[in-house]
């Protein structure tokens, strides 16, 4: 057994560097710390440092020569400095939609829990979710802290297509679908809040190390959400925590 | 601005440059020519910056309309291209006049053709680069009536043509792959079958990823959700190999057991599906 954490190559312009396999807080804050001392070396312009659950990827715009030496190097620095970044917690609030025109599985959800859905909704929107990363679409953000009364197995035969905004659950998941798309989750709600636009600067407001909450809107307040987004006048309430 | 106006889209096209570097923090693929080798040899040729737009053309050519002068590269897959029913070569230069009609015809080598206007098409530019992708763009492929901004340029009669006609990788059956970060969790026979078996595309591949049609035994757990490239070949619980291309996600939960050199994933972007294809090991410098 090696020890964590590893240093992989993953192609001609990519190093790995893998933590255990875990999905904690714990990790996410040593991840980000040297993610932003790594950023803080490196040439932003030509290396990219993103993170998953347990791994950072530093990907260069193209094949370089010795990336794995210098990576080797800056991780060897970063650990013997003990550094560890002071990170601001940003809480997003995000409404949701939980009306049974957007629940599809709700009523689902409720039987086999022996929960109403009044409590399910309840459980939902009561706790704050860890953004881990953002990966699988643009703007899809893997959020940990689903109750666990709640953690609810994938459907069988996924849906070709799921609306964009719709609220999932997925075995111990939630999240967002920020785009339509064929997906497999339990839909409970929808959120009408823009989680990924092309055309913005930039494309995600939401990233790695924020918190969420959900918060429950009706019919109406979903559609008046919608429009503010559309005409461009929508703004999310973001908590700062320090 | 001078267009080439689409008057048959063939099969799958779509307008690629180097794609989008720096925003997988935000979920977004690189996207980007499938094959960058022939892109960048096409803009080479032309006197245009490496990361200039050029059509992607999969298979079927499409049929254009120039509406202004420039001059022309193509490249990678031969699609028998012409110009005003004349033959064209790939890897030459051509001057293109107001009215003239591109337009292809068999395809004898590879499986996409790249097509380089005098300083790139100028479509637009969205998150930093031209390309083409699905939930980025408003487009993701190339239709009918369609209008490929360029900006015309003095056709200047024939240039100096590139000194090699680099078919070999095209035509080249090996694809070279490194060992991936769960290569070693593979059985000793799973590993086997890798290295010494026949694989090929599967129809269900795209820009997103190319699927072989050979399975492989899978004996592996499936992993926390972790980082992939294009060239990232996953192994699927249902035994599956899926190659991660362009317009790839960013990351997955499926054992990533190879990543494919940029050599590999430039020859693979030229199977055609069904294709036979052998995976060659290599060790990192």
């Amino acid at each position: 057994m090696r020890e964590y954490p590893k240093i992989i190559r993953l192609g001609e312009r990519a190093i790995l560097l893998e933590f255990e396999p875990e999905i904690s807080l714990e990790i996410l804050k040593k991840l980000l710390s040297l993610k932003r001392y790594l950023q803080e070396k490196l040439l932003k312009q030509d290396v990219e440092v993103t993170n998953t659950y347990n791994s950072l990827l530093i990907s260069y715009v193209s094949p370089i020569e010795d990336a794995y030496g210098e990576v080797f190097r800056l991780f060897e620095e970063f650990k013997a400095a003990k550094i560890s970044f002071k990170y601001q917690i940003r809480l997003f609030h995000i409404p949701v939609c939980y009306d049974e025109n957007f629940a599809l599985d709700l009523e689902e959800i409720s039987r086999a829990k022996k929960l109403s859905k009044e409590e399910i909704i309840g459980l939902h929107s009561s706790v704050d979710y860890l953004v881990y990363f953002t990966g699988f679409l643009p703007g899809f953000l893997y959020l940990g802290g689903l109750p666990e009364t709640l953690h609810f197995s994938r459907k069988i035969h996924p849906r070709q297509s799921v609306p964009k905004g719709a609220v999932g659950i997925g075995e111990k998941q939630t999240g967002i679908y920020p785009q339509a798309s064929p997906g497999g989750w339990n839909i409970i709600g929808n959120s009408p809040v823009p989680l990924f636009d092309p055309t913005a600067n930039p494309p995600c407001e939401i990233r790695s190390g924020d918190m969420i909450r959900f918060y429950p809107v009706s019919l109406e307040e979903h559609e008046k959400i919608k429009e503010e987004v559309q005409r461009g006048k929508f703004h999310f309430k973001i908590e700062q925590n320090g | 601005m001078a267009e080439a106006e689409i008057l048959h889209p063939g099969l799958f096209s779509s307008i690629q440059d180097l794609g989008r570097f720096g925003l997988r923090e935000f979920g977004v693929p690189v996207s980007g020519a499938m094959d960058q080798q022939a892109a960048g040899m096409a803009n080479l040729m032309n006197g245009n910056e490496p990361d200039t737009a050029v059509l992607e053309i999969t298979l079927q050519g499409p049929k254009m309309k120039f509406t202004g002068p420039t001059q022309i590269a193509i490249s990678g897959a031969d699609l028998s291209p012409e110009l005003d029913g004349v033959k064209l070569e790939n890897y030459k230069i051509y001057s293109v006049l107001p009215g003239q009609v591109l337009s292809f015809g068999r395809r004898n080598t590879g499986y996409r053709a790249y097509l380089a206007v005098k300083n790139g098409f100028k479509t637009e530019k969205l998150l930093k680069s031209r390309s083409w992708s699905p939930g980025i763009t408003p487009h993701n492929r190339l239709e009918k009536g369609m209008k490929l901004p360029f900006l015309g340029s003095e056709a200047r009669g024939s240039e100096k043509n590139a000194a090699v006609n680099p078919d070999a990788y095209i035509t080249s059956a090996v694809i070279e792959a490194f060992r991936g970060p769960e290569f070693e969790l593979l059985s000793a026979s799973e590993k086997e079958t890798l290295e010494k078996g026949n694989f090929s595309a599967a129809k269900e591949s795209n820009r997103m990823g190319i699927q072989f049609q050979e399975k492989l035994e899978n004996s592996l757990q499936p992993i926390l959700t972790s980082p992939v490239l294009p060239g990232t070949v996953q192994l699927t619980p249902s035994g599956t190999l899926i190659v991660l291309m362009r317009d790839g996600q960013t990351t997955g939960g499926y054992p990533r057991i190879l990543q494919l050199s940029e050599a590999g994933i430039n020859t693979l972007a030229q199977k055609l599906p069904g294709e036979k294809l052998q995976l060659k090991l290599i060790k990192y410098k």
